[in-house]
């Protein structure tokens, strides 16, 4: 379903490459893991599927598409059968979630009926059922996510991007969320998440990707988050904080009396 | 569905934008009425020139029926004075004179009723009150001098007379008009070819979310960009409406009620002439909002 082959991404000459020579394979109906420190390549790994960028080197096939060398005005096509939901879930603060919902048709020209089908059936799967007239500062933030994900699968994707959907939710809030992504990739929905999230990722078990540095250091068919480095580096019982990287007590001041 | 949508988008664009888009309308009026008011200006140097008067420097007016000039004591001119004077031109004047005319009574009704459709001052004319004339180009305009001095007096010549003389002030006038006329067009155009610029960036920065949601689903780069293409070109095309409504009342009021009134002897311009103008203005303000729409949209609303 996404392929990407010996993927480069340098967006300053000269920089670090944010992705290098990143070879990955998702299969149709896969529930993906992306894993990596802030900083580690997996938002370009997602706007190279979305075509927001184009990679420096390598080819990136999303859906059958070389999308690489997609032409502009093809792009449309591709990210319709794409959906994406962000972290800050940039729902539009002027409209209902129902029109949230129904916009995501509007624009690309679905008739009427079939929005009106569709957006409470949508609705109702989420878990949104009789929500729709809601503004969206009305809602929690679990249910501001339900809505974003209801207008990212509205038109029926084969494809859910999630970046760092559960970033802004507490962790029951965020297993609720977890639990609708499992459901949308048991209908066949291809997804991908990219998250910093070690308990649903190991709770999870599904396939996790790794990078570093742009690098791919591990991709395990039902992996966990993976190592994470202890908050405190076990120093012994010197005071590091008051003194940073020596672990050796700060040599008292003598304040000079005037 | 679509159209709908589309226009929903444009009214709520177009509102939360108001001072904007007036300012856009008024520039773009101001702009145009200048564009017009050249365009007319012309139009009224079009009028005042006959058919003869680009390509000939001097009229040599024979001798009608009735004329109380001395060389005109035999009556009308006869074809044998004529041929006596195309004589002359074509020796005596060879060198200043390059190409002659002849226009005939029949042949000048027939352009004088081109030019008053509706008749003279009220009057009906015929082919008998017109006058036959020998139209010269002059090898050199300056030479009029000598022209006149050959052919003036002559049997069947009731008067020779320099065209430019008498209309080249007013032409220099009217040309001087429209070039200022159409400076300031210019100027006036500039800014709101950047107004407009401003405007659509403005609207494209207020709805930023709604445009990044639409290429994220895959709305298609027309579907995003025609709110505000339409944005522009309404407020555009209003201020080109508001043109033509202004120069259509100048004309109305200005020339038509009042100078046609005082000087009654010159064809003036007419609000026939401002509907001609006005589907220019229209056309021109639509191609304005399309530039700068065409600028400002690929850089803010890619996809």
């Amino acid at each position: 379903m996404i392929r990407f082959e010996n993927v480069s991404k340098v967006y300053a000459r000269g920089a670090r490459p944010a992705l290098d020579q990143v070879s990955v394979d998702v299969e149709r109906g896969e529930f993906v893991f992306l894993v990596g420190a802030s900083g580690s390549g997996k938002s370009t790994f997602l706007s190279l599927v979305l075509r927001e960028q184009r990679p420096t080197r390598g080819r990136v096939y999303v859906a059958g598409r070389d999308v690489a060398n997609l032409s502009g005005w093809r792009v449309p096509t591709l990210r319709r059968q794409l959906g994406v939901v962000f972290q800050d879930f940039r729902l539009l603060q002027n409209k209902t979630v129902h029109e949230n919902v129904a916009f995501a048709l509007q624009v690309i020209g679905k008739p009427r009926h079939v929005i009106r089908d569709t957006v409470p059936e949508v609705l109702d799967m989420v878990g949104l059922a009789g929500k729709g007239k809601r503004m969206p500062t009305e809602l929690s933030g679990g249910e501001q996510q339900r809505a974003a994900i209801a207008r990212a699968i509205v038109n029926r994707p084969q494809i859910l991007l999630a970046d760092e959907p559960t970033g802004n939710l507490d962790p029951t809030t965020s297993l609720g969320i977890m639990r609708l992504l499992d459901r949308i990739n048991r209908t066949g929905t291809t997804v991908i998440m990219a998250t910093h999230d070690d308990e649903i990722v190991n709770e999870m078990r599904r396939r996790v990707v790794e990078l570093s540095d742009g690098v791919v250091v591990r991709d395990e068919a039902r992996g966990g988050y993976g190592e994470r480095e202890a908050i405190l580096p076990d120093v012994g019982a010197s005071p590091v904080l008051d003194a940073p990287g020596s672990g050796t007590r700060a040599p008292v001041q003598t304040v000079r009396g005037s | 569905m679509r159209f709908q949508f589309v226009l929903g988008e444009v009214v709520s664009g177009l509102r939360r934008n108001t001072t904007m888009v007036v300012a856009v309308v008024l520039v773009t009026f101001v702009s145009l009425t200048f564009v017009g008011a050249a365009a007319l200006l012309q139009a009224q140097i079009g009028k005042l020139k006959d058919d003869w008067y680009d390509l000939v420097e001097v009229s040599v007016f024979l001798c009608p029926e009735g004329s109380v000039s001395p060389t005109c004591a035999t009556g009308e001119a006869t074809d044998d004075q004529i041929d006596a004077v195309r004589q002359v031109i074509d020796t005596e004047l060879s060198s200043q004179v390059s190409k002659v005319y002849f226009e005939s009574k029949q042949q000048a009704f027939e352009a004088f009723s081109e030019r008053y459709p509706d008749g003279y001052q009220g009057t009906q004319l015929t082919a008998d009150d017109m006058q036959a004339s020998l139209r010269l180009k002059l090898t050199d305009a300056e030479q009029f001098a000598v022209v006149s001095d050959v052919l003036s007096g002559r049997d069947g010549v009731e008067i020779v007379e320099d065209q430019r003389a008498v209309f080249e002030p007013l032409f220099r006038t009217l040309n001087v008009a429209t070039l200022l006329a159409a400076g300031l067009a210019g100027v006036m155009l500039l800014a709101a070819v950047l107004l407009i610029t401003t405007t659509i960036r403005l609207s494209a920065v207020s709805r930023r979310k709604e445009t990044e949601i639409m290429r994220l689903v895959g709305a298609s780069n027309l579907f995003i960009q025609l709110p505000f293409l339409l944005e522009g070109a309404l407020a555009a095309v209003l201020g080109s409406l508001l043109a033509g409504g202004g120069l259509w009342l100048a004309v109305r009021f200005m020339v038509s009620d009042w100078l046609e009134r005082s000087v009654d002897w010159v064809a003036y311009v007419s609000e026939v002439d401002v509907f001609r103008v006005a589907p220019l203005l229209v056309v021109m303000a639509v191609a304005l909002a399309a530039l700068s729409s065409f600028f400002m949209l690929n850089r803010y609303t890619r996809i």
